[in-house]
Formats: C-alpha cells, sequence, structure tokens
C-alpha cells in the first residue's frame, strides 16, 4: 500500500509546493473564493491524518474522531445538512503544501499554532480545538522514566511536524545529545520504533496515545510524563480569505457555546423554547443575527443537534481512549475554551 | 594516422559549417513565425513567473535565498561535517547533498564491480552460474526499486538491538547500523602519514635501486611504530548506555539505500557487460586464442576494449538514473538532499526555493557524472574517424 503510495505522495507534496506559485487557480486565497469554491464543488475538501480518536477510517472506511465531527459541523454550517464533506489522509509534511496548493479547503489534521506558520508560510487558523503538548514514547526496555535520562538516546521525528524542531529544542537546552532519524511515512514511523531502530519516538501526545493504540505490544512503551511544548491544534486555512475563516471560527464557537449554555444534541429541541434571548438568537428562533451575517437561521441548532457540543464530541471520540478533559474543557469548568459572545 | 588527423581537421570544418547552415535553415523560411514562437514562450514564463510573484505575496511568503543564512532548528541525523540544531539552513543543506553524494558515490562503483562481475559470470559458460545470474538480474530488475529498498530497511531494522547486538573484534551488527572500529589521532594526522609516505617511498627507492630484500616488511614495521608513537590508535566500538558508541558506522538507512541502489543497478550494468562482450565476434576470441592468449589476456587485451566502446555509454546512463534515484531515501527516513530540502520547505514556506535548489543539485550531480565518463568513453572509444 505504501510502498507504491509514497513516491507518488512525495512527487505530489513537490508538485503541490510548485503550484503555490505556478498558481493553476489565480486569485485562490481572496476572500470569498474558497466558499465560492466549495459551494460549486458541492463538498468541503479536508485534510486529515490518521490517529484514533481524532480521525480514522472505521471498519467500513468511514471516517471517525474528533477532528472529523468539526468537519461535518463545517459541512453544516456551509451547506445545511451533514456528509458533505471529503476527508483525505495527507502526512505531515504534505499537508501544508497541500492546502496552499488548494487540493484542500481546510486542515483539521492536528497543525499547531506557530507564529512562523502564520507569518511566513501563508496560514491562518480557526480557534485551538485541542490543547496539547509534545510527549516522548519510549520502549520500556531501555528502562527511562523521565525525558531528562534521554542523552544519547536514538529518537523517531516525523518529518514536517513542529515535534521535529521542538525535540532539537529540548535537547539543546538541556544540553543532551540525541540522534535523530528523521521519517515522514506514518506506518514506517511506527514501525521504526517497534523494531527497536529508535529508542523513542516524539509527537503531539495526542498523537502518541493513538500510536500507542496501533503498536502491537502496547504494554512495552511508556509515554513520558515531561510535556517539551505547548501545541495547540487549529483548523489551518489559507492566509487571505477573512470569510473563510469566520465561517470556520464561528462553527467551533458554537459548540463551545453551547456547552457553556448546557445545550447538548440530546435537550436543543427544549431549548427552542428558551426565553433567554442570547439562546434565541444562537438557535435561530430570532432569525435576525443569523440573517444580518448571511447564514441559515437554525445553523447553530443543526450542528448541536448532529454532531453535538464540544464536551459530547470530546467525550464521544476521545474519552474512550482514556483522555481527561483537563485544559480542554471550557472556561467556566477551569478549562481554556471560550467563546466570544453570539450577538 | 596523418589520414586520421586529416579526417578529423576536415570534420571540425564541415561541422561548423553545417551548424551556420542548420542555424541559417532554422530561421530562412519563416523567421517571423519563429520569432513569434519565441515571444509566445516568453510571454507564458513571464506570465507565469508574475503569478509565483503574486500568489507569494498573498500567502506573505517572500521569495529569495535569504533564508539560507537563518538558523535552521532542527537536527539532522547522520552528517559527514558536524550539525548541530541552530546552524544555517545552507550548511543543513551541505549536509544533505553531502549524504547524497556519498551513497551515490558508493552506489556508483559498488553497482559496476558487482555489475561487471556478474555479467561476466554469467558468460563464463557454467550453466548453473548462468542460470543464477540470470535468475538474479531478471527478478531484480522486475521489481520496484521502491519496494527493494522498503524489503531492505526492514531488514537492517530487524537486526538485533545494540544490547542484543552480535560483535565479532569490534564489529557489531545491530539495528542501529554497523558498527567497526576506526582509527583516530591524537596529536592531528598529518605528521604520521607525511612519515610514513616517507618511509615507504625510501623503502621503494631501496627496492628498485639498492635491490635489497626484505625491505617492504620492514617498511611495514616502521611505519606501524611511527603510527603507535605518534598517538594513533584505534577507537573500538563498545556498548555505552543506550547505543553502541565509538567506530565507524554505517547507518541503517545508509545501508538499506545502498544495498538497495548496488543491487538494482548491478542488475541493469551486468546486462550491459553481457551485450558489450557479446558484442566482440566470436572469431576474434578464436582468433586470439590460437595465437596462444591466455584467457586473462584475451579478455585483457581483446575483448574488454571493444566491449567497453558499448559498455561506457549506457553504463552512463546507469550511473545518472542511480543517482537520481537516491532521492528515494526520503521514503526510508535518510537525511539526503531531498529529505533536507523538504524540511527546509517545511519550516520556511521557501518551497520553490527549495526546488530549484533541489533541481540545480541534480543537474550539476548529473552533469558532472556525465563530463567523468564522457571523458573516459573518449578514451575508450574508437579514435580517428566519426564511426557512429
Amino acid at each position: 500500500m505504501s510502498s507504491s503510495g509514497i513516491f507518488t505522495r512525495s512527487l505530489r507534496a513537490l508538485t503541490a509546493a510548485a503550484v503555490i506559485g505556478a498558481a493553476a487557480i489565480p486569485g485562490i486565497a481572496s476572500a470569498g473564493d474558497t466558499l465560492d469554491a466549495i459551494k460549486e464543488r458541492g463538498v468541503i475538501k479536508v485534510g486529515v491524518g490518521t490517529t484514533p480518536g481524532f480521525f480514522s477510517p472505521d471498519s467500513d472506511g468511514k471516517w471517525q474522531g474528533f477532528f472529523i465531527d468539526y468537519g461535518r459541523a463545517l459541512s453544516i454550517a456551509v451547506f445545511g445538512e451533514d456528509g458533505k464533506v471529503e476527508f483525505t489522509n495527507s502526512s505531515p509534511q504534505q499537508r501544508l503544501p497541500a492546502l496552499q496548493a488548494g487540493e484542500f479547503d481546510i486542515l483539521l489534521s492536528g497543525v499547531t499554532v506557530t507564529i512562523n506558520r502564520a507569518f511566513n508560510l501563508g496560514f491562518h487558523f480557526g480557534p485551538t480545538v485541542f490543547y496539547d503538548g509534545q510527549g516522548i514514547l519510549v520502549r520500556k526496555d531501555i528502562g527511562v522514566t523521565t525525558a531528562a535520562e534521554l542523552d544519547g538516546a536514538t529518537i523517531g521525528v516525523q518529518s514536517g511536524t513542529t515535534g521535529e524542531l521542538n525535540i532539537a529544542d529540548f535537547f539543546r537546552k538541556t544540553g543532551h545529545n540525541f540522534t535523530p532519524v528523521t521519517i515522514e511515512d506514518t506506518s514506517e514511523f511506527i514501525a521504526a520504533l517497534e523494531s527497536g531502530r529508535v529508542d523513542a519516538i516524539t509527537q503531539d501526545s495526542s498523537d502518541l496515545v493513538g500510536k500507542l493504540q496501533q503498536l502491537k505490544e502496547p504494554d512495552n512503551y511508556i509515554l513520558l510524563p515531561e510535556r517539551l511544548s505547548k501545541e495547540p491544534l487549529a483548523p489551518a486555512i489559507r492566509a487571505g480569505d477573512d470569510q473563510w475563516l469566520e465561517i470556520v471560527n464561528w462553527t467551533v464557537y458554537a459548540t463551545i457555546q453551547a456547552e457553556e449554555w448546557g445545550i447538548t444534541s440530546a435537550n436543543v429541541d427544549e431549548f427552542l423554547k428558551s426565553e433567554d434571548p442570547a439562546i434565541q438568537r444562537f438557535l435561530g428562533v430570532d432569525p435576525s443575527l443569523a440573517e444580518a451575517i448571511g447564514f441559515q437561521p437554525d445553523w447553530a441548532y443543526k450542528i448541536i443537534r448532529t454532531v453535538g457540543n464540544y464536551g459530547e464530541i470530546y467525550e464521544r471520540n476521545l474519552s474512550p481512549l482514556g483522555w481527561k478533559r483537563g485544559y480542554n474543557d471550557i472556561w467556566t469548568n477551569g478549562g481554556l475554551l471560550y467563546s466570544p459572545p453570539f450577538r | 594516422m596523418k589520414l586520421s588527423r586529416h579526417t578529423a581537421g576536415r570534420g571540425a570544418i564541415s561541422g561548423q559549417r553545417r551548424g551556420i547552415s542548420a542555424l541559417v535553415s532554422w530561421w530562412d523560411p519563416r523567421p517571423f513565425t519563429q520569432l513569434f514562437v519565441i515571444a509566445l514562450i516568453l510571454a507564458a514564463l513571464w506570465l507565469l513567473g508574475q503569478n509565483i510573484l503574486a500568489a507569494l505575496a498573498r500567502a506573505g511568503i517572500s521569495p529569495g535565498f535569504a533564508f539560507l543564512g537563518r538558523a535552521a532548528n532542527f537536527q539532522i541525523g547522520e552528517a559527514v561535517i558536524p550539525f548541530s540544531a541552530g546552524d544555517t539552513y545552507l550548511r543543513a543543506i551541505g549536509v544533505g547533498l553531502i549524504n547524497t553524494l556519498r551513497v551515490a558515490l558508493a552506489g556508483c562503483v559498488l553497482a559496476a564491480l558487482l555489475g561487471t562481475a556478474l555479467g561476466v559470470l554469467g558468460l563464463m559458460g557454467n550453466p548453473l552460474l548462468t542460470r543464477l545470474v540470470r535468475i538474479y538480474v531478471e527478478v531484480i530488475r522486475n521489481t520496484p526499486l521502491l519496494l527493494q529498498l522498503f524489503f531492505w530497511i526492514a531488514l537492517a531494522r530487524n537486526l538485533p538491538g545494540p544490547k542484543q547486538a552480535p560483535h565479532l573484534g569490534g564489529v557489531w551488527l545491530s539495528n542501529r547500523g554497523i558498527f567497526v572500529p576506526a582509527p583516530v589521532a591524537e596529536n592531528g594526522w598529518a605528521l604520521p602519514l607525511a612519515l610514513t609516505a616517507l618511509v615507504f617511498l625510501a623503502a621503494f627507492a631501496l627496492r628498485r635501486f639498492g635491490g635489497l630484500r626484505y625491505v617492504w616488511t620492514g617498511a611495514f614495521v616502521a611505519s606501524a611504530g611511527i603510527l603507535w608513537a605518534s598517538g594513533i590508535s584505534l577507537d573500538i566500538p563498545s556498548l555505552q548506555g543506550f547505543n553502541i558508541r565509538g567506530g565507524l558506522s554505517l547507518s541503517p538507512e545508509f545501508a538499506a539505500l545502498l544495498l538497495a541502489l548496488v543491487v538494482k543497478f548491478s542488475a541493469a550494468i551486468a546486462e550491459i557487460v553481457r551485450a558489450g562482450i557479446l558484442s566482440v565476434p566470436e572469431g576474434q576470441r578464436e582468433a586470439a586464442r590460437a595465437m596462444g592468449l591466455s584467457e586473462w589476456h584475451i579478455m585483457r587485451l581483446v575483448v574488454l576494449p571493444q566491449a567497453l566502446r558499448v559498455i561506457v555509454p549506457l553504463t552512463t546512463s546507469v550511473f545518472l538514473d542511480l543517482a537520481k534515484d537516491s532521492s528515494l531515501a526520503v521514503a526510508i527516513g535518510y537525511p539526503d538532499l531531498v529529505s533536507i530540502l523538504n524540511t527546509t520547505a517545511n519550516t520556511t514556506g521557501q518551497a520553490i526555493e527549495a526546488v530549484l535548489i533541489m533541481a540545480g543539485s541534480f543537474v550539476i550531480l548529473n552533469l558532472s557524472v556525465a563530463f567523468l565518463m564522457n571523458r573516459y568513453n573518449a578514451r575508450v572509444a574508437l579514435r580517428g574517424e566519426h564511426r557512429r
């Protein structure tokens, strides 16, 4: 599978990179173009990764996961119905050029927000949907329990990720040495750890927890307690299209605001009778707000009824894997999730 | 000799004249059509260039090579020249280029050796050998290189880990690589090497002009003494912490890539060598045998000089393919030029510049290979008249 795939995919990444400039689609990133292109096409093209809980195809080949649910929410926001979204796996190294080249409308693949990506690489980020930190997954047989003991270790890194840079920073800071083995392909990355080619792999800890599920003997590995970095994961779009950015922003905020109000997919119909004018505006009972911004009045209602609020999305996809809410809770519960007001 | 020089001279003049007339005939019938086509191509290029600049401006990326001087904050697994995170992108790319050159050069030499050996072995007349070489060639050249690469890397990664690795006399075979003892000099290499060279020069002079016996043995003993006295010792790899340290190491990725390239292209070279040798008429070999030449001399003096004319140009293109295909390294995590430039493009956003550097490097690399091979080809080719 990957054997024939990699070469074509590497080639595609290169072509994609080249196409950024060659710009087969002139003016791709000026305001409103992305939405127009999506409406014309009838489907949103989304780049994702493959980590259980966040994005992975089920036995029927249907994509499931935390980020996938946000893709569905976007489909509802844009088309008023679920399912008009096409998910494609893209490796960390290829995803950014592919987005630039117009192959995707949005990346929901756990892209870390960084200042370099925002200023120099031409990306805009939606709200952070998952607060993560980089972790290190080590083989138990090397007998290491903290990152500080890793002096001299061989560590697998995935190319094109912030992890590749953070681990170098971490070892520079501590004055220790390590040998990186930089691998692009995700399955080769895991294979390097399983075969013992590397002592450890490093990646966002969310990703490592997912990868742990994919290893043949998960008990032989431990996730070290340290977090080497802040990894706020957010939807990423091409810079320059403010309208599309706002649609993404408020789709995410709708799920967070709903949780703050306690609106769930189960009780959303009861909230239609709410006397609170803010909730009436939010759910489209009072259509004035939606009309003013050009949305369908029931867009938020449909999102909550179909995919649920942030907490529901989280608990459906991530809690079964043992994820605690932690930072990823709404601000009223001591977390970092905070939606601006819907008014 | 006189005749051939004469013809060569005439050839050059007529070639020049032909060059001009070719140009004239190209322009002559419809010069304005030609100009129009050229203008069209230039306009298309200009349009594409403008498009690139506009697209980059929209993305907030400023084109140019200024990023080469900035700090590259990633680490590289294997580097011949010292590199650490924080050095410049230029240096990182240099590391990648050297890694590509390293594997391409070693690949060309080894593939040529193995391919020639296989080609000759297949023609020795031993039915078993002939059959085996055929099977090798057919299996190897009919499967994709990437598949072979994955096969070799899986093999290399599944060697035992450092703690269980088999070792003999300081040579370790593990999934972290192959480790061999390496000489190290405490006080630098210059003096001991110069002294050793002097000893051997003296030995050569004594043997040649003095007719002394046992000078070579003496020279070896003397140079061993010099090397030992000047603080040169063997660094023997040993297990320290997680990894085997010391000595010279060959990473699994390098080994797998090298093996894959050598095996794949040796099959191609074996076929070329076979074709080259078969292109020499059997009658010449029989004639040489009738003159009492040994098999070795027949090969050396009669067959090879003629076979090389067929072999060298074809082998050149095999070498070029090998150098280019070394970029598949990116699939298994060997930090070659392409891999480093991919990372560079990813962290700086300068994708077009990275692609340009990549293309430029491979063009220069391959033109140099072609230049060297053509020089060699000129030496083995038929001299005098232009036969082909």
